[in-house]
């Protein structure tokens, strides 16, 4: 599969080196012009951890808020991962976002600052949002005590942890 | 390496790619929020006025980290001292998401840096070469970062350490196997850290460049040069227009490659601070724990 993973900030190379390991073709997109290299979509979108206000405001500043909106609404396969997640989300912490796409509510920071994150099962989380709501047409692939934490609608995968890091933890130093 | 340690390797990973900014007040704090910071940290003074004042400069008013925590979103972190674990449990009481034990307060011992594996928060500390950072490291710091010389607005510490760094992990993943031991005698580096940076070529912690950066196009060199994303400290809040200065760093920090957009960020963001020659100063700060 050829992917585009958007570099703006956040672990974006750990899920790159995941993808390759994979034996996909991948790319960073910084730029309008890295959206699609000579005027070749990505068959998928990775939308990476970090923190979302930096992220958003970068979508915005380098122009890829547009380019990148009509590759999610074509279909595009996209996975999005907690920073990824509030992009995406079309209600963050009560309000409207204006870019979301996908029909869930989350709140930032649910599990408090950074001793309040943790692994549960296999599954990392980093000062994790929480997915508070889901519309009708979204599907719950995973849940924590009762409060779903991964989603699927359509072509969009969205997590609240982070698969990317579980590879890392499996070969601890 | 216990789980918690891992968590805050992690937690230093999602801040790559990003710029966090010293900031004194909860308004400035919201300003590089609003600009992109991906972190703040809260100090009572920056580097260039903790230069200015002299005497000594001790952990901040846990009141006015408070307010900074509330102020924002993004991660906070402080700064407590060399050694001084009393102010690092401070720091952890009050739930702060990542302590720098740093050079840029005065030294609580001169010997012994804190034992961070002892803390559940994480720790960011200052290295200028690569035994250094794996000493720090196997205290328990989680992340690390260059002893660019603060409050100087001169980025040539910082490149010097830089360099340095990246140059001796370079060397010790040439080597031969039976070649580490004497590598980490050298470095006064623990044997086991070594032994990753041969196998993986870089550190098993995050590495930002931190002092004297003051543009964007000084940030761009940093990345370049192989930090994973930098601190800005006096350069932003001493300068005409923090919240263009801020922002335009962002971009650079984001897009180092492309010299074009480094060409338009880097326009009309008024006067950078005036910065001190670090070779002029007389207090050196990055002398201070080894």
């Amino acid at each position: 599969m050829r992917v585009g993973v958007v570099a703006l900030q956040g672990d974006f190379a750990e899920h790159e080196s995941w993808l390759r390991a994979a034996g996909h073709e991948v790319w960073e997109i910084r730029r309008p012009q890295d959206v699609a290299p000579g005027g070749r979509p990505p068959d998928m979108l990775v939308f990476p951890g970090g923190e979302s206000t930096v992220q958003r405001k970068l979508l915005a500043d380098l122009e890829l808020a547009e380019p990148l909106g009509e590759l999610v609404d074509g279909g595009v396969e996209v996975l999005a991962t907690c920073a990824g997640l509030i992009l995406l989300a079309k209600q963050v912490d009560g309000r409207d976002n204006p870019w979301g796409r996908l029909d869930v509510s989350v709140r930032r920071n649910a599990y408090g600052r950074q001793l309040g994150s943790f692994v549960g099962g296999d599954r990392v989380f980093i000062r994790a949002p929480a997915i508070e709501s889901v519309g009708p047409t979204v599907e719950v692939l995973s849940e924590l005590d009762g409060k779903p934490v991964a989603v699927r609608q359509g072509a969009i995968r969205a997590y609240c942890y982070h698969p990317e890091l579980v590879w890392a933890h499996n070969r601890r130093l | 390496m216990n789980e918690r340690q891992e968590l805050n390797r992690n937690l230093a990973q999602m801040l790559k790619g990003g710029v966090i900014m010293d900031v004194t007040t909860p308004e400035q704090a919201r300003i590089a929020e609003d600009a992109g910071a991906c972190a703040v940290m809260a100090l009572e003074r920056i580097p260039a006025d903790i230069r200015a004042a002299g005497g000594v400069s001790r952990m901040s008013d846990p009141a006015m980290i408070r307010g900074i925590q509330e102020a924002v979103s993004i991660p906070v972190m402080a700064k407590c001292r060399i050694g001084h674990i009393a102010e690092a449990r401070i720091l952890e009481a009050i739930e702060i998401d990542y302590i720098d034990e740093s050079e840029v307060l005065s030294p609580a011992d001169d010997v012994r840096h804190i034992d961070k594996t002892k803390f559940a928060v994480p720790f960011v500390c200052g290295a200028r070469d690569l035994g250094e950072a794996l000493r720090r490291i196997g205290e328990g710091a989680t992340m690390i970062r260059t002893k660019g010389e603060p409050g100087t607005g001169d980025v040539v510490q910082a490149v010097r350490h830089m360099r340095k760094m990246q140059g001796e992990i370079r060397r010790i993943a040439s080597l031969r196997e039976d070649g580490l031991y004497e590598a980490a005698k050298e470095l006064a580096a623990p044997l086991d850290l070594v032994r990753f940076v041969h196998a993986n070529g870089k550190l098993p912690v995050v590495n930002f460049a931190a002092g004297g950066v003051a543009t964007p196009a000084d940030a761009a060199l940093m990345m370049e040069l192989g930090a994973e994303g930098v601190f800005v400290g006096s350069g932003i809040f001493k300068s005409g227009d923090p919240a263009k200065r801020a922002a335009a760093i962002v971009q650079a920090v984001t897009n180092w490659q492309d010299a074009k957009l480094l060409a338009r960020i880097s326009e009309n963001l008024g006067p950078a601070m005036v910065g001190i020659n670090a070779d002029e100063i007389e207090t050196i700060m990055e002398e201070r724990g080894k």
